[in-house]
């Protein structure tokens, strides 16, 4: 069996315990993914698992065998940017940077589930099929992804720019 | 993290031949956690999560969600949304969308504690993790433990939302063993700790979750989840309060309840819903009633709070389910 990182086959490791983001980091040498908390409370080691934002950390690599990973390096084609990455650096959605690959990850798969018509706790009508988009939904949405450098004002103003063109 | 052996499950058939003593894997979410804290410590996983994730209405009217089913799956389904819109809330009340997108139905169900004693193998006495060696959270930081239905070897909290949900909505678990399948009232799913707290549900060893089935529901219009907690998203309950009722000539005709947050499993609120069956919707009689099932409430020197943020919290529910509007 084989995981498909980015578009590239890969072998999944042999030793069961080796989570999905150290196999990413330490035996594919893709490091934009980052180790935050390790225990599932930050979001920074999010990637995409069939396209779902997953936390990577808390994956067994044995378990992504036979399915899609796309991670930061794999989001935008060829070398241009993707949209949400050119809109972070327009906002300031970061300081340091650390926490920025998960977050471009997450909002990613978050653009899609709005798309898709996916409710949040804050969507007031659970029946309607079209979300009324706004800075609330998206900071509920994101709220698995946690900023040290408290830049999610500048987060927000880029997921929202980006969501709003996508819609237009 | 400790070696670990690994294999996947084709079939629920498979599944219960190769369960044996073996853990059961779903998303994740809570095992590999606690594999890496040292607090779990298997030598072989069965991963369960090719089984069945189907989200199907039965016969009776009501809804079969397979045990692999991803709690976002099940939040985002048309048919629990329209039918049963507290589940979706309360799905989407916990966790964050990554964390929903990994966790299985069956795994919610088996979720641990997140009391802090209990994951901190190096440095407290837990007779969860380990029986017989003392409860460092009974004088410690117990902010977030439960107020009613523990004991003195253990006051940790069950931390799903989606079982309070559940818990009112009254499903039943769906259980397949060497023995053959049975089925069990999600109420009766999990157990109080009494002097045995490392003994969380009825599930025995060999047996792996099937599905959670739910009875067809008169009380979409009327049903709500409340989540308070301390911070706004991504946090465990401090208290939750699932209800559904019906109203006929301004009276409540029926009524169920559950709390989240204040006890070691789903508290279906029975008392407060014999109180309320019959009665006209008032604040005072929401109240009254929330006491009435907080009556032998036990807090501890940091959670007392909850005895009326509980109550509280129950009367706000209820004042905006039986309001007009609905």
């Amino acid at each position: 069996m084989a995981i498909r990182v980015n578009g590239t086959e890969v072998a999944s490791p042999d030793d069961a315990r080796v989570s999905l983001l150290d196999h990413l980091r330490e035996g594919l040498h893709l490091t934009g993914t980052k180790v935050g908390c390790n225990q599932g409370a930050c979001g920074a080691c999010t990637v995409l698992l069939d396209g779902q934002r997953v936390l990577s950390c808390l994956t067994l690599a044995v378990q992504a065998d036979g399915r899609e990973v796309t991670t930061i390096e794999g989001l935008a084609e060829g070398d241009g940017l993707h949209p949400l990455q050119g809109a972070f650096i327009e906002h300031d959605g970061f300081q340091c940077g650390y926490c920025t690959p998960g977050q471009i990850c997450a909002a990613s798969a978050m653009l899609r589930e709005l798309a898709e018509g996916v409710p949040s706790y804050v969507t007031a009508d659970l029946a309607q099929e079209r979300i009324l988009l706004s800075r609330e939904e998206i900071r509920e949405r994101m709220s698995g992804n946690l900023c040290r450098c408290g830049a999610h004002n500048g987060i927000v103003d880029a997921i929202f720019q980006v969501a709003t063109e996508k819609a237009a | 993290m400790n070696p670990v052996s690994y294999q996947r499950a084709s079939s629920l058939t498979e599944a219960v031949r190769m369960a044996g003593t073996s853990r059961l894997l779903g998303g994740g979410t809570n095992l590999v956690d606690l594999m890496r804290k040292g607090v779990e410590r298997p030598s072989l996983l069965t991963d369960v999560t090719a089984l069945s994730a189907a989200i199907e209405e039965t016969e009776a009217g009501g809804l079969l969600i397979g045990a692999a089913a991803r709690n976002s799956s099940v939040a985002a389904h048309p048919l629990v949304r329209t039918r049963y819109p507290m589940l979706s809330r309360a799905i989407l009340a916990g966790a964050s969308a990554q964390v929903r997108n990994m966790a299985t139905v069956g795994g919610n169900l088996m979720q641990r504690t997140r009391c802090l004693y209990f994951a901190d193998v190096a440095g407290s006495r837990c007779n969860k993790r380990e029986p017989g060696s003392g409860c460092d959270a009974a004088g410690g930081f117990n902010r977030y433990h439960a107020i009613v239905g523990a004991s003195s070897a253990c006051t940790a909290t069950h931390p799903s939302d989606m079982c309070v949900a559940l818990a009112a909505l009254d499903a039943s678990v769906r259980i397949v063993g060497p023995a053959g399948e049975r089925t069990v009232p999600l109420v009766d799913f999990h157990r109080l700790p009494s002097d045995r707290p490392e003994l969380e549900t009825v599930l025995e060893p060999g047996e792996v979750i099937e599905a959670v089935e739910i009875p067809a529901s008169p009380f979409a219009a009327r049903s709500g989840y409340r989540k308070v907690r301390d911070r706004a998203s991504y946090a465990f309950a401090l208290v939750s309060v699932a209800a559904e009722l019906t109203l006929r000539e301004g009276r409540i005709d029926e009524i169920r309840i559950a709390f989240g947050g204040i006890a070691p499993k789903p508290w279906r609120a029975y008392r407060a819903e014999a109180a309320l069956r019959g009665s006209g919707p008032s604040g005072e009689a929401f109240l009254a009633a929330a006491a009435l099932e907080l009556a032998d409430a036990a807090p501890l020197a940091g959670n007392a709070f909850k005895i009326e943020l509980a109550k509280r919290t129950l009367g706000a529910v209820l004042t905006d389910l039986t309001g007009d509007d609905r």
